[in-house]
């Protein structure tokens, strides 16, 4: 959008017809950066011209009033031009400034390839629900694939004929691990003061206050604890995951290790897998650990209970099981994040904003699963009386 | 620098072939013979279907129909174990180096050689050294993919394709990104690896220069028509051709 600026004159065509002739006068600069010119002095005026019954015989131009000109002033012949051939105006360039015909026959040099342009057909509502209903099946399709190369990929493994590097199994258990440290400590940390902070202000009117022990014990170790540390890691991660597979995938280093005769999910998606799935659950009982820290500094700090009791009651008051519970939870998140991250960047387009793609939808995939699998692991427990 | 024609032993045989993005057919009835010790072009303009053809070539890509048979068996014949057993005397170089880029040079080369052979890391390392050498990066064994130039990327890649001493080696568009002299240089390099190796070079170019420099045989592929018009010497085709695009394109669109 230019902006329109006083200071700089406006390039101007004025349109004047004399005995079945049109002539286009030119004048100001035509430049990029020049203000619009005005209305009645635009190309349009001249379209509208040229379009007028009874038609015009022929079109020439006048230019010495230019006092520059760059492809804006192309850019409006072309219209005008494409216009008049459509019309059947005779078009004289030889008022125009030197260059400027030159430069607009080789544009017209070579012409436009038929079927070239993406023409935007608005289909029908019944087929845009069929290739709708047909990609889903694709993805449908690309998603089983994708599951029984890594089922395959898994049986190698147990059976010790999986390729991969173990150099690079330990720097990517560093990775979702080690590194993940800071972040989850944080998170948990707070996840476990907001829990105890909220508990309190309740239980205090009762004179309770040393259930926010329970509560936040309870809570933490059996469900919040996994799925922190699942989003964080999901964020983290599996974006990572997907990040790198999609610029390996375009940089056609998945192609080259496939023509070594490597499976690439051997090479690449198993590592990651088993990273996380060795890494989650120790987040996760690192991250309860915090969460059962962050209740502690409210329970000592605000509600003025005894730490020892504190420690206690909640050791008491969380049944092992629980402790289980939120293993499996994690176990199983690591799974889905690994997946996810991995089949969207196997799956990438050979493009950066495919890479941006696969990420964001990494992430969301992710994010998506941890929810749905949280839903049915409690429905799980409810049955089997946990 | 007129390359010799190869001797007549075929080492991959291309029938009938058509390749496809689903429905969308990118060249049809593609019939021709590489034979050993031959430096095969395929050339055409660009998006032709150049680097698509050299895909099905390597077993990255299923043709939609047609076979390609190479000694030791029909490509898309056989199973998965056979089919990489055949690929692995194969090498590929591809169009942007697709070095691994979490790897160092050595290391890229080292990666399939601890795969297929059960030799000491210590002459492995050697190996590698020897590889970068032979392409001229002696000394760049450490360096990440991401701190050479484009060009060295061009080279280590050759270097890890003939990690495996293979048979056949496909190179995808190698001068592409060179500046002349390099491009030259890498030329003469694969005349020399020839010699040297008695391997079989598959290149996908249009370059010019390196078509008539190294070529001994070729096909053109012609997007129009979609299919190949012509085959042959490059240096005989451009003496002998009467169709009009492939002159164009054998003289740089000047006939
Ligand atoms: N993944 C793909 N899906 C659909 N069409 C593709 C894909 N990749 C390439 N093509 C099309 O195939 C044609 C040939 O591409 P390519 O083999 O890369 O050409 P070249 O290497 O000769 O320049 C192009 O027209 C391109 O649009
Ligand atoms: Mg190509």
């Amino acid at each position: 959008m230019q902006r329109p600026d006083t200071n700089s004159p406006a390039p101007s065509c004025r349109v004047s017809a004399a005995s079945g002739a049109l002539l286009a006068t030119l004048s100001g600069p035509w430049l990029i950066t020049s203000p619009a010119p005005a209305p009645d002095a635009s190309p349009a005026a001249l379209l509208r011209a040229l379009e007028a019954t009874p038609r015009p015989a022929r079109l020439a131009f006048e230019s010495s009033g230019v006092t520059g000109w760059d492809s804006s002033l192309l850019s409006a012949l072309r219209a005008v031009l494409a216009k008049a051939a459509a019309t059947g105006v005779q078009a004289d360039l030889s008022g125009l400034p030197e260059g400027v015909a030159a430069l607009l026959d080789l544009a017209a040099k070579v012409p436009e390839r038929k079927g070239a342009a993406r023409h935007s057909v608005s289909e029908p509502f019944l087929e845009r629900v069929g290739g709708l209903a047909l990609s889903v099946r694709d993805g449908f399709e690309g998603l089983t694939e994708f599951l029984g190369d890594v089922t395959l990929a898994c049986l190698n493994l147990a059976r010790g004929r999986a390729v991969f590097q173990r150099s690079e199994l330990l720097s990517l258990i560093k990775q979702s691990g080690l590194d993940a440290l800071p972040i989850v400590s944080l998170i948990s940390l707070l996840v476990g003061l907001i829990l105890a902070f909220v508990g309190a202000i309740q239980l205090r009117q009762f004179g309770a206050q040393i259930y926010v022990s329970t509560i936040v014990g309870i809570a933490m170790v059996r469900v919040m604890g996994a799925i922190m540390t699942g989003i964080i890691m999901a964020g983290r991660t599996g974006a990572a995951f997907a990040a790198e597979l999609g610029t390996m995938q375009v940089n056609e280093e998945i192609d080259a290790l496939r023509t070594f005769g490597f499976s690439p999910t051997e090479f690449l998606v198993l590592p990651r897998m088993l990273a996380l799935v060795l890494m989650m659950p120790l987040l996760c009982v690192y991250a309860d650990l915090m969460g059962v820290l962050g209740g502690f500094i409210v329970g000592v700090v605000m509600l003025d209970i005894n730490p020892m009791q504190y420690l206690t009651t909640t050791w008491q008051s969380v049944p092992l099981v629980n402790f289980w519970i939120g293993l499996t939870h994690s176990t199983v998140f690591g799974v889905l994040i690994a997946l996810a991250g991995c089949y969207r960047g196997m799956r990438c387009g050979r493009s950066a904003l495919a890479v941006g793609q696969a990420t964001t939808s990494a992430v969301v995939t992710s994010i998506m699963s941890i929810i749905i699998a949280t839903a049915v692991l409690t429905v799980l427990c409810e049955i089997l009386g946990f | 620098m007129q390359a010799d024609a190869g001797t007549t032993e075929p080492r991959i045989q291309v029938s009938n072939l058509t390749v496809a993005y689903g429905d969308f057919v990118i060249m049809r009835d593609l019939n021709f013979t590489v034979k050993q010790g031959d430096i095969f072009i395929i050339m055409g303009g660009s998006g032709c279907g150049k680097s698509t053809l050299l895909r099905v070539l390597v077993g990255l890509k299923e043709p939609a129909q047609g076979t390609v048979t190479y000694r030791q068996g029909s490509l898309w014949d056989v199973d998965d174990e056979k089919r990489s057993a055949i690929l692995r005397r194969t090498g590929v170089l591809f169009q942007s180096g697709a070095l691994f880029s979490s790897m160092t040079l050595a290391e890229n080369i080292s990666l399939p050689l601890q795969q297929y052979t059960s030799l000491p890391a210590k002459d492995i390392r050697e190996l590698a050294s020897l590889k970068l050498a032979l392409v001229g990066l002696s000394g760049f064994e450490d360096f990440y993919p991401s701190e050479i130039s484009g060009g060295m990327c061009k080279r280590a890649g050759l270097a890890r394709a003939m990690a495996l001493d293979p048979d056949i080696l496909f190179f995808d568009e190698p001068s592409a990104g060179l500046d002349p002299v390099s491009a030259h240089l890498l030329d003469e390099l694969i005349l020399e690896l020839r010699d040297s190796l008695k391997a079989t070079f598959v290149v996908v170019t249009h370059e010019l220069a390196s078509i008539f420099d190294i070529g001994s045989n070729s096909v053109y592929l012609d997007v129009e028509t979609r299919t190949m018009t012509a085959s042959g010497n490059p240096t005989t085709l451009l003496e002998t051709t009467t169709d009009p695009l492939l002159r164009r394109f054998l003289t740089r669109g000047k006939e």
